[in-house]
């Protein structure tokens, strides 16, 4: 069964399309790239796939859910903005986590803060804006959780820790486990996908394996996302 | 994390190229035991199931063997990593003289071009 399936899932905000007629199906395992310009509706997609919006029409379902409390246990979902509170520590987060979902492990994110040199005592709010990225990425990615959803997760970092939190998603991979990274820096995660989901003004475009698609076309994902979304 | 992969080319072919050459130098020795798929997938810097990809690949070329409890070996058989040889060898040569042909040199000239090229590298 798929872990995550979209089944001519439509959104709209107003009279505003975000989404349109959406279908696909992930199979778990898979690291899956959602690319796709500013404004192409990956967000609002991993938000109904998180329940946080409703589909206008149409379904998304997880492991054959629709998004409940039930799903939330096994999706670890990375927003693309802040949503830990900001006077919490990170020390304080792990034990926060810990107590919210039963998949988390405290030892695996106290040990990536370490590497990566994040005092524990230290307070979201003292952080800067790239450390507090690499904190909720820690917290999503110390899950076992079967779905990971990175909304953006190395918009904000600089290359070296963008490499580590690509290593870390190698060194997490489950067979039994997929990940879905939305991004638009293409090349930097291009080596870790097994699939790349095209989005473009709220449709899919394009669904394929990158194998085949450097086999095929005899570019890059990032050449073929520059020549089809060319400005 | 090595993320020198040429852009045009999927990347399992890329990893098999490598592991040829990796054996086919010596660098991986016949009967070397190989790191884990995860290991090797971190190594290099790409998706697991890439990496798995290009060792099944391996493995069906026969370069490379699992034995069942104990992981994946380096095959023991101077045939096959022979035969590998003359294959990169004949795909490198194809490419160079491709390109040599495109500047307008012809077969004599090329040897020539060689043949200096050797000399001058004996001698420095």
């Amino acid at each position: 069964m798929p872990i995550l399936e979209a089944k001519s899932l439509t959104k709209r905000y107003g009279s505003n399309p975000a989404l349109t007629n959406v279908s696909f199906a992930i199979e778990p395992g898979r690291i899956v790239g959602l690319l796709g310009p500013n404004g192409s509706g990956k967000t609002t997609l991993i938000k109904l796939a998180n329940g946080l919006l409703q589909p206008t029409s149409g379904e998304i379902l997880i492991g054959g859910m629709s998004p409940c409390a039930k799903t939330k246990s096994i999706v670890s979902y990375l927003p693309e903005r802040i949503n830990v509170p900001l006077w919490m520590s990170a020390e304080e987060l792990i034990k926060f986590y810990s107590d919210f979902y039963a998949d988390f492990e405290p030892n695996r994110a106290q040990d990536m803060l370490r590497n990566l040199g994040i005092g524990e005592k230290m307070r979201i709010k003292e952080m800067s804006k790239g450390t507090r990225e690499k904190v909720q990425l820690i917290l999503a990615m110390s899950r076992r959780a079967k779905l990971y959803m990175l909304d953006e997760p190395i918009g904000g970092v600089d290359p070296a820790t963008r490499d580590y939190i690509l290593a870390t998603i190698i060194n997490n991979y489950d067979p039994s486990a997929s990940v879905v990274i939305s991004t638009h820096l293409i090349a930097d995660v291009e080596n870790v996908l097994d699939d790349a989901l095209f989005i473009s003004r709220g449709e899919i475009v394009l669904y394929d394996s990158v194998d085949h698609i450097r086999e095929s076309r005899g570019m890059s994902v990032d050449g073929l996302f520059r020549e089809v979304f060319r400005c | 994390m090595d993320t020198s992969f040429r852009q045009n080319e999927p990347i399992y072919l890329q990893l098999i190229e490598r592991f040829k050459l990796s054996i086919v130098s010596g660098e991986l020795l016949p009967g070397d035991k190989l790191r884990s798929v995860r290991d090797l997938a971190l190594w290099a810097g790409v998706n697991p199931n890439t990496m798995q990809r290009a060792l099944f690949e391996l493995e069906r070329n026969g370069l490379i063997y699992t034995q069942r409890t104990s992981g994946k070996f380096v095959t023991e058989d101077a045939d096959i990593i022979g035969r590998v040889r003359r294959e990169l060898a004949e795909a490198k040569t194809a490419e160079y003289l491709g390109y040599m042909r495109s500047l307008g040199l012809k077969t004599d000239e090329i040897l020539a071009t060689i043949k200096e090229k050797e000399e001058e590298n004996a001698n420095s």
